[in-house]
């Protein structure tokens, strides 16, 4: 319970942001906090491969950017359904995994690394090469999908699907499922030896993994009313690895704490100067060598 | 595609591949022999690119610059070993990319604001400034074919260096096996050291010979690492042999496959479907050759660890 704390008091904290947001901020400060918890989901499922599975997918972003090309391209078309949107875009998530999974899971270690990149790049690629919904240059969206119309109504989707995931990622994490996962990251010969099909398990995983990111994705494209590319890029499954690591990996309340952090530090150092990566890459050097276990890890010690 | 076309795009691709070459070499051994991913490297490629420019406005000579160049790039490369990346060894992967991606922010960054978001330029050195007239109707720069000859005798000199030489053995034996060269009483530490400044090096030196023909702009390494990485990892990890094969490999597939696929694609194709899908799947070329790679050989075509 201790260790969920965090993510809920967060959680929290994004349920009385539009009341806030009255007082102090504005448009600013909710658009803020829905970029923040997009990320969060996104960081959410990239936590169960990385934090739980071992599985470090530098490709992640990729998956993104099919849900909000998803939405962004059937909102073009004049598809505003947001059931047959989000039906359209887990279907090409759950395929896309499916696929570059069963390929990439043949591998392990770096080489796992280096192909979920591969992945990544074609999907970036491609995009960049949609022709018709703006190539390079991105996709403007002149209409969010149907429901999500109301700037209310979307924050509050985001919110409920984050919360939603965070309460799925924790059910599976903390079932068989999840314990097998974290075993054949220890030792895959031996869960292997145990009876468990390794592959199928991380597979799953991944699958999983993928489509809730594509979730992300739909959300991302109605939030920004903007899709390009630069999703899909390999800087952006960066972002997403940071995220994680900095909440710290494999907790219930990391991704939820550092995509928080995350968002709060880019936009708090780039108010304090235009330069804010130089501050942001030497901070990110100091907490991988100094702070292990991520944001987390402050919360649950004390347990 | 006409023959000239060809042979354009062959020398192109060869030059790339050369390029390539330069900064996985340095890739390879560091990711070989200490088990690190370095994300920054490709931050001394743009290093490189960014001294060569800026010596050369101090001198007005392009090889006093190339050489104030290298000398710069390997001492900044020393410093980095030296405050961070030499905590890093012990470290998982997943830290190591994200403390080099770290460095990757600040270094684009700091460049940006040291010289301006403004792509330079600088000319090639007078003497191979000139076009060189390959048949009747192809003219071709003389630079381009320099950079060729120049990575070609890098990659000889590396060959000598690995095959012939004491601390070249060392570096086989610690692609293999680190630990064990540490316990037969090699410093392994300084082996590290040298490794890591050498790579620094042969990759500020590709900046440096790229910046007559390339734009040298903040972020040019990035994407340049990625494809060095899609050579290591093509090539298998450790082994120079296989990062120049897999270099020029790589070199040739995407500049040929850049002005191939969509003429190869019309044969099968609507012309406007083919002139959609063909740059895309061109730029894909080289990614989809190392899925390919890594799938049926996980370790790449020349592995050097565990090898005889």
């Amino acid at each position: 319970m201790r260790a969920a704390l965090p993510a809920l008091v967060v959680l929290a904290l994004f349920a009385v942001v539009p009341w806030l947001a009255e007082v102090w901020g504005g448009s600013y400060l909710t658009s803020l906090a829905m970029r923040a918890m997009i990320l969060a989901i996104a960081a959410l499922s990239l936590d169960l491969l990385i934090g739980h599975g071992g599985m470090v997918s530098f490709g992640h972003a990729a998956f993104v950017a099919i849900g909000a090309y998803t939405a962004g391209i059937a909102i073009t078309e004049g598809v505003t359904d947001l059931a047959t949107i989000l039906a359209i875009a887990t279907a090409i998530a759950a395929a896309f995994a499916l696929v570059t999974g069963a390929i990439s899971l043949r591998t392990s270690g770096v080489s796992f690394i280096m192909i979920t990149l591969a992945f990544g790049q074609m999907v970036f690629f491609t995009l960049g090469a949609l022709n018709e919904y703006g190539a390079d240059d991105g996709l403007t969206l002149w209409e969010r999908a149907e429901v999500l119309a109301r700037n209310d109504v979307l924050y509050f989707a985001i919110l409920g699907t984050l919360a939603v995931v965070w309460l799925l990622i924790d059910r599976i994490t903390g079932s068989r499922f999840g314990r097998v996962l974290r075993a054949a990251r220890q030792n895959d010969v031996r869960v292997e030896t145990l009876g468990y099909g390794v592959f199928g398990f991380r597979l799953t995983a991944y699958v999983l993994a993928g489509v809730i990111a594509a979730l992300a994705g739909v959300l991302l494209a109605n939030q920004a009313e903007f899709v390009s590319p630069a999703i899909a890029s390999w800087q952006r499954s960066g972002d997403l690895i940071i995220i994680v690591v900095l909440g710290g990996m494999g907790s219930r309340s990391g991704a939820i704490l550092g995509a928080l952090a995350f968002v709060g530090l880019e936009e708090g150092l780039s108010t304090l100067t235009h330069d804010w990566r130089l501050i942001f890459g030497p901070l990110l050097i100091a907490i991988v060598l100094y702070a292990k276990g991520g944001l987390s890890s402050l919360f649950e010690r004390r347990s | 595609m006409s023959t000239t076309l060809l042979l354009i795009q062959l020398l192109n691709g060869l030059q790339l591949g050369v390029l390539l070459f330069l900064i996985a070499a340095g890739l390879t051994l560091v990711f070989g022999v200490m088990g690190f991913i370095n994300l920054a490297h490709g931050v001394q490629y743009m290093i490189g690119a960014y001294l060569v420019v800026w010596f050369y406005g101090l001198t007005g000579h392009f090889m006093i610059a190339l050489v104030l160049a290298m000398a710069v790039a390997l001492a900044l490369g020393l410093l980095l070993e030296a405050f961070v990346f030499s905590r890093l060894y012990d470290r998982d992967h997943l830290d190591q990319v994200l403390a080099t991606f770290g460095v990757i922010l600040f270094v684009n960054q700091g460049v940006k604001v040291l010289w301006g978001p403004t792509p330079l330029t600088i000319p090639a050195p007078e003497i191979l400034a000139g076009t060189f007239q390959l048949t009747e109707n192809l003219q071709y720069p003389v630079w381009r074919i320099a950079i060729i000859a120049i990575g070609a005798a890098v990659a000889l000199l590396l060959w000598f260096l690995v095959t012939r030489t004491r601390l070249g053995m060392l570096v086989r034996a610690g692609a293999s096996n680190a630990e064990m060269v540490g316990a037969l009483g090699v410093n392994i530490r300084r082996l590290f050291m040298v490794v890591f400044g050498f790579g620094a090096m042969l990759a500020g030196f590709a900046g440096a010979i790229a910046a007559p023909i390339y734009s040298v702009e903040p972020g040019m390494g990035d994407d340049l690492l990625i494809t060095a990485f899609v050579v290591i990892a093509i090539g298998g990890i450790g082994s120079i042999r296989g990062a120049f094969i897999a270099a020029l490999l790589v070199g040739l597939v995407d500049t040929l496959g850049r002005s191939a696929v969509t003429d190869i694609l019309k044969l099968f194709l609507e012309p406007s479907a083919a002139n959609q899908i063909g740059p895309a799947l061109a730029s894909m070329a080289v990614y989809v050759l190392m899925a390919a790679v890594l799938f049926f050989r996980p370790a790449g075509l020349f592995p050097a660890r565990g090898a005889a």
